[in-house]
């Protein structure tokens, strides 16, 4: 076994931003607007760092798709503990059009050239919350998938995964190499410390494009319209239990 | 990671999950927006950038959450200074040799501006204990720096910087606090007031006067709690800096041993005076910090709040407002980094350059939160909202480290002096 983990990164709108619509409807205002690594990724990181210090596996990969900014999300996977970065270069047009999918084929792609023996994900991207990724990447490579990780042992060449799931918890052992998304609860994520910010700068970030993987990344969606949630509209106040049922039933609810 | 911090991300990552929900007092990290003109990332290095981020991250996470509740309860927030210093916030621009982070003035600005966006307070103390580490790193000798920086650092200790006494604040060169040299020790006695985190602190900075009067004749000791004849006085009741304890430290027939001095004797004023030009820009940094939250958080009420039925934003006297606190706002950033760049140069105009930067700085600073919690009408005086506080807590900053009329005097002499 490598001992190598591969964690993709995405670069995403900052949690805390107030989304607004282009006016042309056709996506979401990015520019000048604050970015930051998708929480979901962020506990992947740790939780692969946290695999690194426990010496279960020997290397952290964080791999982003994007632009030149996404090396900014590299570098903080780095300053989080992450040994090197492979930035795939995706610009323009295709990276507006860059969707779970294509991405999928990409870490597939990266998986088999580095010999992985983890992929950890985020669960999903909170820009699109396609939730897909993982799964689709596990399906590619026919690798077993532990999705919604709340916990995760290695014990020999198995792991064992506790996933959140509707109905509760629900325990797991699967083969590796296999694909894993975090889920809140993983862990927490630490802090970047000055120290490390300073080291993970002498640290490399490989430059590829999906090109040079083989890969195809031409979307087979076109998004046609983007529009603000409907604004939420004064409710009813209702006298008896009578009247909810009939207000109920009048809007056609039950 | 404490539970408080890491809930505090749970429950804002659940709510952006549900965008549709709005938490009527939901306090967004203030500095986290639409970029704007006012964004503080702008002009940095990556790598500052990113100092930047894991210091509003920090004070987001760790001390925006309790920042009332250590104003009300007067609560020295030692655990969660401490969890700042392992992140390598305990000795910024103190060598790496002995624990330091080994970052330059400007780095070091940009993140005390950024943490004071979360408390105030708790910046400002946290930028005493880095200048108290600095001056032993710089003017220590190989023992000394050894003996006290590395737990400085990680802030398994902590320090105070004693200089301002009952009779001597902005005439400090006039102190009275004396330490006479008898055998291998020095016996102190005196007092000084003021002393931030007095009486909780492990490690007192202390100018004193071992020889003439002025300048020359005063020396600087470093003195280890518990020392004997080391006493305290009650704690201040402040209207601001209120995480941190502030009390009178008393010396009654002290001995020090002097090996404890820093630097020669008759250095003391000077190192003191080291000391404070890079206290200074921190200083200025922590307002700047606390303008910066309050530009913010007026901008954000002037969105909501409705009046005559239309929102305030859309009032030009408030526009107007709003403009001149950010333009002054910028000025005054760009004001502190100069100074925090010159002085790591060691330009010539570093010291006048701190002074002018204080300055400015805190009382454009103070006028911004002052203005901010005008912005807001009565909410603005309820305790329930940040904006008080900030202006409680950096009001003090135009007193102290030299207070603004003294900053004139430094700039006036330097104009007026014939070279």
């Amino acid at each position: 076994m490598s001992g190598r983990v591969l964690v993709g990164v995405k670069r995403v709108i900052d949690y805390a931003v107030k989304i607004r619509v282009k006016p042309d409807n056709s996506g979401v205002v990015t520019d000048g607007v604050k970015h930051s690594m998708n929480p979901f990724c962020e506990i992947a990181v740790e939780e692969a760092v946290k695999l690194k210090e426990k010496k279960f596996i020997k290397e952290v990969v964080a791999v982003s798709c994007g632009p030149q900014q996404a090396q900014e999300t590299i570098r903080t996977a780095l300053a989080m503990g992450a040994d090197r970065g492979i930035h795939v270069e995706v610009t323009g047009k295709d990276y507006d059009t860059l969707g779970p999918l294509q991405v999928s084929k990409i870490f597939a792609a990266l998986a088999k050239k580095e010999d992985a023996q983890l992929l950890i994900l985020g669960k999903q991207a909170i820009d699109d919350d396609c939730n897909q990724t993982g799964q689709m990447t596990a399906a590619l490579l026919d690798w077993p998938q532990g999705t919604f990780a709340s916990e995760v042992s290695l014990e020999g060449d198995k792991i064992k995964v506790v996933r959140e799931i509707d109905g509760g918890l629900e325990t797991i052992k699967i083969n590796t190499p296999a694909v894993l998304t975090a889920d809140l609860r993983l862990n927490t994520p630490r802090y970047a410390t000055l120290p490390n910010i300073m080291k993970a700068k002498k640290k490399k970030i490989a430059q590829v494009k999906p090109a040079d993987l083989g890969v195809d990344i031409t979307s087979r969606l076109e998004v046609l319209r983007v529009d603000e949630p409907p604004q939420r509209l004064a409710g009813v106040t209702v006298e008896t239990v009578d009247d909810l049922v009939a207000k109920l039933k009048e809007s056609g609810t039950i | 990671m404490a539970a408080a911090g890491a809930l505090g991300r749970i429950v804002r990552l659940g709510s952006s999950l549900c965008r549709k929900q709005r938490f009527i007092f939901t306090r967004s990290p203030p500095g986290r927006g639409i970029a704007s003109c006012v964004d503080p990332a702008h002009g940095l290095t990556d790598e500052q950038k990113e100092f930047q981020e894991v210091a509003f991250n920090f004070a987001a996470n760790e001390m925006a959450p309790n920042m009332a509740e250590w104003d009300q309860k007067e609560i020295f927030p030692v655990e969660t200074m401490r969890k700042a210093a392992q992140l390598g916030f305990g000795g910024i621009y103190v060598q790496p040799d002995v624990g330091g982070t080994g970052l330059s003035r400007l780095d070091t600005s940009v993140i005390f501006e950024a943490l004071s966006t979360g408390c105030v307070s708790t910046t400002a103390y946290i930028s005493i204990h880095n200048m108290c580490a600095w001056m032993i790193d710089t003017f220590g000798n190989t023992e000394q720096r050894q003996k006290f920086c590395p737990d400085l650092c990680s802030m398994e200790k902590f320090a105070s910087y004693c200089l301002t006494e009952p009779g001597s604040g902005s005439d400090a060169a006039s102190l009275l606090t004396t330490a006479q040299l008898k055998g291998d020790h020095y016996i102190l006695n005196g007092s000084k007031a003021f002393i931030s985190g007095g009486g909780d602190t492990d490690v007192y900075v202390v100018m004193c006067r071992t020889g003439a009067k002025g300048p020359k004749g005063i020396s600087c000791l470093v003195i280890e709690k518990g020392t004997p004849g080391l006493n305290f006085g009650k704690k201040e009741k402040k209207v601001g800096w209120n995480s941190q304890p502030t009390r009178a430290v008393i010396l009654e027939d002290c001995a020090v041993p002097v090996t404890n001095r820093l630097g020669a004797e008759g250095q003391g004023f000077n190192i003191a005076m080291k000391g404070l030009n890079g206290g200074r820009i921190n200083i200025a940094s922590c307002s700047l910090g606390a303008a910066h939250a309050c530009v913010q958080l007026a901008r954000d009420h002037l969105l909501v709040r409705k009046q005559f039925g239309e929102t305030l934003s859309n009032n030009q006297y408030l526009q107007f407002q709003l403009a001149e606190m950010a333009t002054k706002l910028v000025a005054s950033r760009l004001l502190v980094r100069e100074a925090a760049t010159a002085l790591q140069g060691n330009r010539p105009d570093a010291v006048s350059l701190c002074s002018m930067a204080k300055l400015f700085a805190t009382d454009e600073c103070f006028n911004i939160c002052n203005q901010a919690l005008q912005m807001h009408g009565g909410y603005g005086y309820l305790k329930d909202y940040a904006v008080q506080q900030f202006v409680r807590d950096i009001r003090v900053h135009q007193i102290l480290e030299g207070t603004n009329e003294v900053m004139r005097m430094i700039i006036s002499r330097n104009l007026l002096t014939e070279s």
